[in-house]
């Protein structure tokens, strides 16, 4: 209840600036926080990186195991993509089972990297049928304001691009960079009143009214979309979004 | 999206597909409203080789009750595959998948219902895929939003559900098994007639811009033929009701008409 009573004066408060063309962190619709990407973070992970989008951080890990293919596609590697939204990083989440929030999540990173062939799976085959190498992309959510779509979505294509197959440790060869074929970028807008931001803070999130997420490519070409929460887009906005998107994902394509 | 195997032609030299419909033809959409006993509404579509079942109890105390919004109805859906509704067979209880497309048929029902009308309660929406051929998303949300009205539930419209993709290079709406397996994009769409409003989107494949414009719009058209077959199977479902009462009360030349 009190916290209704939060969000219905954080509405107003937003909502007045949204009518003046401003933002509570002062940013323009259209503009994202700044990014700050490291690489190679964690020691014991085959690639990973630690992004910070505004206050928002999430640490990317991404790890390799040998393992047996799925039946209907026994030339390619399996990609896995978990997200923890572990209690340190935000007083709404609780530990526990993933609840519907943390699978929606990860399931749109998974989307984007899978669809836009982030990575060449079909060079993680080792042994058509039998042995492939098994990717895990496990995303840990230290802090939590809001957008966790694109911080993630970030931290992963930035740790791929620094991962390593650890052939050697394994009894396969020698070590060699992971084959990464795409980078696909996504970006997510909310909407407020009928007003579309890009890269939601927390509060932003919590009185949007609709949530939409486009992963592109490098080619300007779409791989990965999601629609989320209660509210509505037209169809004019759904383009709006769209071409947003591409032109904000060249430039953190650009950044990494 | 898997790749095209060669053996397989999705599309022919006439534009066919391999069920014979051309690109913006969707497969045969039937809707009934109103077929379980116990349930406060329900729908049961078949929709090309899709067979899926909606029901609807509520509005009705939310349980847990910590969910409980103090102002508003929650409309929680229960997506789920049964374990003989595809070929290898699924294993039972609900899986990251279903947990997802509840959340957003949730969402998607959320938008038409009028919550404020029920505060603390719970409209529960069941959805069971009995029998799987691509798209049940879109067939389990349409059944649902005829549930819903059966149900009696207060709502601004009805939402309407099909998607479009890309098989063989071409934009077609409403993909098969095969399309969606072996073709490169799908947007399942859930679309409000009534206003023009989009309330459920998603999207995976490799699509340009333009491919993109031209898939929504198709899947906008869709919708709004399966919207036409919601209203009627709605209709059908009480006309059918006022003919009983007439049966009841004998009045000369009223007939029951089959279902």
């Amino acid at each position: 209840m009190s916290k209704d009573v939060v969000a219905d004066l954080k509405r107003d408060h937003i909502s007045k600036l949204l009518d003046k063309g401003m933002r509570t962190d002062g940013r323009k619709f259209d503009e994202m926080r700044p990014l700050k990407v490291e690489t190679n973070f964690i020691g014991s992970a085959e690639g990973s990186a630690r992004v910070r989008l505004g206050s928002t951080e999430v640490v990317v890990g991404v790890k390799l195991i040998l393992g047996e293919p799925f039946a209907d596609t026994p030339n390619t590697g399996v990609l896995t993509t978990n997200a923890e939204l572990i209690p340190m990083a935000s007083d709404t989440f609780e530990s526990g089972p993933p609840d519907q929030e943390s699978i929606e999540v990860a399931r749109v990173i998974d989307r984007g990297i899978r669809e836009g062939h982030a990575v060449d799976l079909e060079k993680l085959c080792i042994e058509p049928g039998k042995q492939v190498w098994i990717m895990f992309v496990d995303v840990h959510v230290l802090d939590y304001d809001g957008n966790l779509f694109d911080a993630a979505n970030i931290g992963a294509n930035a740790a791929f691009k620094t991962a390593i197959v650890p052939a050697k440790r394994a009894g396969k060869g020698e070590d060699y960079p992971l084959p990464v074929l795409h980078q696909p970028i996504s970006i997510t807008a909310v909407k407020i009143d009928g007003k579309i931001l890009i890269d939601p803070t927390h509060d932003e999130e919590r009185v949007a009214d609709a949530r939409f997420t486009v992963a592109t490519l490098e080619t300007g070409n779409l791989c990965a979309m999601q629609k989320g929460l209660n509210g509505s887009f037209t169809v004019d906005e759904i383009h709006k979004i769209v071409n947003m998107s591409r032109k904000i994902g060249d430039e953190v394509r650009a950044k990494l | 999206m898997g790749g095209t195997p060669t053996d397989l032609k999705l599309i022919d030299e006439n534009g066919r597909r391999l069920d014979g419909r051309l690109a913006d033809d969707m497969r045969p959409l039937k809707i009934e409203a109103g077929v379980l006993s116990r349930a406060d509404g329900s729908a049961y579509v078949e929709w090309g080789l899709n067979k899926v079942m909606a029901a609807v109890y509520g509005p009705r105390e939310c349980h847990p009750r910590h969910l409980q919004n103090p102002e508003r109805a929650l409309v929680q859906c229960h997506y789920n595959m049964a374990s003989f509704s595809v070929d290898d067979r699924k294993r039972p209880g609900p899986d990251r998948r279903s947990h997802e497309i509840s959340k957003i048929i949730s969402e998607a029902l959320t938008n038409v219902v009028f919550t404020e009308y029920f505060p603390r309660t719970s409209i529960d929406v069941y959805i069971e895929v009995l029998q799987a051929n691509a798209g049940t998303r879109c067939a389990g949300l349409t059944a649902a939003s005829v549930a819903l009205a059966d149900a009696g539930v207060p709502m601004r419209d009805l939402v309407a559900s099909c998607a479009a993709g890309k098989a063989a290079n071409t934009m077609v709406v409403d993909l098969a098994k095969e399309e969606d397996n072996f073709g490169q994009a799908d947007i399942p769409l859930g679309y409000v007639p009534r206003t023009g409003e989009i309330v459920l989107l998603q999207m995976d494949g490799d699509l340009t811009y333009d491919e993109f414009d031209k898939g929504l719009n198709m899947a906008v058209n869709a919708c709004k033929k399966v919207y036409e077959i919601q209203r009627d199977a709605l209709k059908r479902r009480y006309a059918a009701r006022s003919v009983d009462a007439e049966m009841a009360a004998p009045v000369a030349g009223a007939v029951k008409e089959g279902m």
